[in-house]
């Protein structure tokens, strides 16, 4: 790195990472391969050494217990981050995640906080076929107690973990694999951002598109395109999965009066259905067309490169989905 | 005691306790028949041996995680019998604040972490106690009480091996009443014998009567203080019997009326109260001074459970997130 203000995704998560432990001594973090293998996607190379192998902990293939050993610490007054290395293995700790982080508060009567972080990897495009590759974010947002965020730039992956470590709620953090290596710059004093409110990454007049995570830069790419056929597309970054940003979302809607949601879960039960269902609830006569839905097709995400692609959303796609909802101008 | 340390008023101290348990589940189970508790009620009458003498090894900086069937776990730990069954009503003034019920008894102010209804959910949790105390350098002990079911889990394995790997302070103890609900130990275990898989995690095990309570205590007490030495986790299976039902539920067609009869021969408060007696540590007037006690404690927390109020619909929606979330 040359410039120190241009890092990688990547980078971003690990300065957070390495900041949050300096920080504060009940910080520490757990995982497959976090430590001596420096993680499966290299995002914490560097750590074990740093910090040794009491706060880079390495952990047997045993999902559950780690994620409710966090969930255990947490309780017992640490600010433990539990690594997943994939949303898939995830549902290996679904039932810690859901049957305790998410009720111990309410089912103790307020007397239980799980103050915990959960960071996993989620999503397609690096040819990891059907058991790597999907992206269950829903599964997480369905759930009262839990807090879900996806950080789609590199300020977001480097301020979201401060802030989900000061929650005191368990928050589970999505990394879309694709955004790894994506550059950009970060200012020298980044610092926490706000988890609860989504943020306007492209203003426009003429459509409201919806996206989160890893498909971000496809909504921006595909904004590009329809910006030279003179459609302004405003791009909504949801940031926050649970709880959703209503006001951000319908304030654009009403001035745009179209929106096409972009989401890379599959189409059924999806946070593009539910952001549908508010919408229709929220603001249905401000809508000049029906609302569009550009997700994955419904199959479980496939090896070959070019059937994987075909699987995903696309700019291309989000394109064609946008002018659709104009009218085909 | 087996080993003939305890005097006698820890042993007639224990004996109160197992007889607080009964007499407040058996008035539980009355109230469950009133409709006055609800839901599933997993009674321990028969077990109770195994509550108290693990209470009593246990210090305020410990914790307890617990399974559904933990009336007795949360009483023997102090919690008070009129939170315990104003959580049962539903009420306010529960140890939950009537969120829980039966199967989700909490108190911090005990250290008490539930009341976990998912078999096996609690231990990865009771793992986790044990590493932040580890981390912050307290010489507390996490107690993790385990049915013979939860053996089946995978986090079971899971926890085990972690606690092990790590060298953690938790004591998990396993109440082997040999049934998973109404599945018999031979018909769900290729393996019948806990030890031997606790072993295999690298847990060393150890099998104690659990109808004895001094066997328990004593037991209890050297595997707690071996614990808290920093040796690592250790596994005591207590081998015992449910005489009640799984819940109130279960017309009990998987074991015989004979089999339940033979087990009640071994019941942990009849036969301590016979040796007491032969030691002439009790009589029929000190005995019925303790009941009369138990009673009047029962009494007065259904009566605190009585009047308790119900929380009114309009905070439906309270400790979902902390108070001071925005969301």
């Amino acid at each position: 790195m040359t410039d120190p203000t241009i890092v990688t995704y990547r980078e971003a998560v690990r300065a957070a990472l390495a900041d949050a432990l300096r920080r504060d001594e009940r910080v520490f973090l757990m995982g497959e391969d976090v430590g001596k293998y420096g993680g499966t996607y290299a995002v914490t190379h560097g750590l074990y050494d740093e910090f040794g192998p009491e706060r880079i902990r390495d952990t047997p293939l045993s999902e559950s217990a780690f994620v409710g050993a966090g969930i255990g610490a947490a309780m017992g007054g640490m600010r433990p981050i539990v690594e997943i290395m994939s949303v898939n293995f995830s549902l290996l700790a679904l039932d810690q995640i859901v049957n305790n982080a998410a009720t111990l508060r309410h089912m103790s009567g307020g007397q239980v906080g799980v103050p915990l972080v959960i960071r996993m990897a989620t999503g397609a495009g690096a040819q990891l076929a059907a058991q790597h590759s999907h992206s269950l974010e829903v599964w997480y947002a369905h759930v009262p107690g839990l807090k879900v965020v996806a950080p789609a730039t590199i300020a977001d992956a480097r301020g979201m973990l401060w802030t989900a470590l000061e929650d005191p709620d368990p928050v589970i953090v999505f990394e879309h694999v694709g955004l790894y290596n994506q550059k950009g710059e970060l200012p020298i004093d980044a610092g926490p951002v706000d988890i609860s409110r989504a943020a306007v990454r492209r203003l426009g007049r003429d459509v409201t598109v919806v996206t989160y995570g890893g498909s971000l830069p496809k909504v921006m790419s595909a904004a590009a395109t329809l910006a030279e056929r003179g459609i302004e597309a405003e791009v909504i970054d949801l940031r926050s999965l649970r709880p959703l940003d209503d006001a951000t979302i319908t304030a654009s809607v009403r001035k745009t009066h179209r929106a096409v949601l972009v989401d890379e879960g599959w189409r059924t039960c999806s946070l593009a259905a539910e952001i549908s269902a508010r919408l229709m609830e929220q603001c249905l006569y401000d809508l000049e067309a029906p609302v569009v839905r550009v997700c994955s097709v419904e199959v479980p995400i496939p090896y070959p490169r070019h059937l994987e692609q075909a699987a995903l959303p696309q700019p291309a796609g989000i394109v064609a989905a946008v002018l659709g909802t104009m009218g085909g101008r | 005691m087996t080993d003939g340390v305890m005097d006698r008023e820890p042993a007639l101290r224990l004996l109160h306790e197992m007889l607080r348990m009964r007499r407040f589940e058996e008035k539980a189970a009355e109230l469950y028949t009133e409709g006055k508790i609800r839901g599933f009620l997993h009674l321990y009458i028969g077990e109770e041996a195994i509550a108290a003498g693990v209470a009593q090894a246990l210090v305020p900086e410990d914790n307890v995680v617990s399974s559904y069937r933990e009336h007795g776990h949360a009483l023997a730990r102090g919690i008070s019998a009129g939170a315990v069954m104003a959580e049962m009503f539903g009420k306010v003034e529960g140890c939950s604040h009537g969120r829980g019920g039966s199967m989700h008894l909490f108190s911090v102010a005990h250290r008490f972490y539930g009341g976990n209804a998912i078999v096996a959910g609690g231990l990865p949790i009771a793992v986790g106690l044990a590493l932040a105390d580890k981390f912050l350098g307290r010489r507390a002990v996490t107690a993790c009480f385990l049915g013979d079911g939860a053996v089946a889990e995978g986090e079971f394995h899971e926890s085990l091996n972690l606690a092990a790997l790590w060298r953690l302070p938790v004591v998990f103890l396993c109440e082997n009443n040999l049934y998973a609900m109404g599945t018999a130990l031979e018909r769900y275990a290729a393996q019948t014998d806990p030890c031997r898989k606790a072993e295999a995690e690298g847990v060393p095990a150890q099998r104690v009567d659990g109808m004895d309570v001094e066997a328990v205590a004593s037991a209890a007490r050297a595997a707690i203080e071996t614990v808290r030495s920093g040796q690592g986790p250790r596994f005591l299976e207590l081998a015992t019997y449910r005489f009640r039902a799984h819940s109130m539920f279960d017309a009990q067609l998987y074991r015989s009326k004979d089999e339940v009869e033979a087990w009640k021969k071994q019941d942990p408060i009849t036969t301590f109260t016979e040796r007491l007696r032969q030691r002439g540590w009790i009589d029929d007037p000190a005995l019925a001074a303790i009941e009369g006690a138990v009673a009047q404690e029962i009494a007065a927390a259904v009566a605190f459970a009585e009047a308790g109020t119900w929380e009114p619909v309009e905070s439906l929606t309270r400790d979902v997130l902390a108070p001071e979330s925005t969301t």
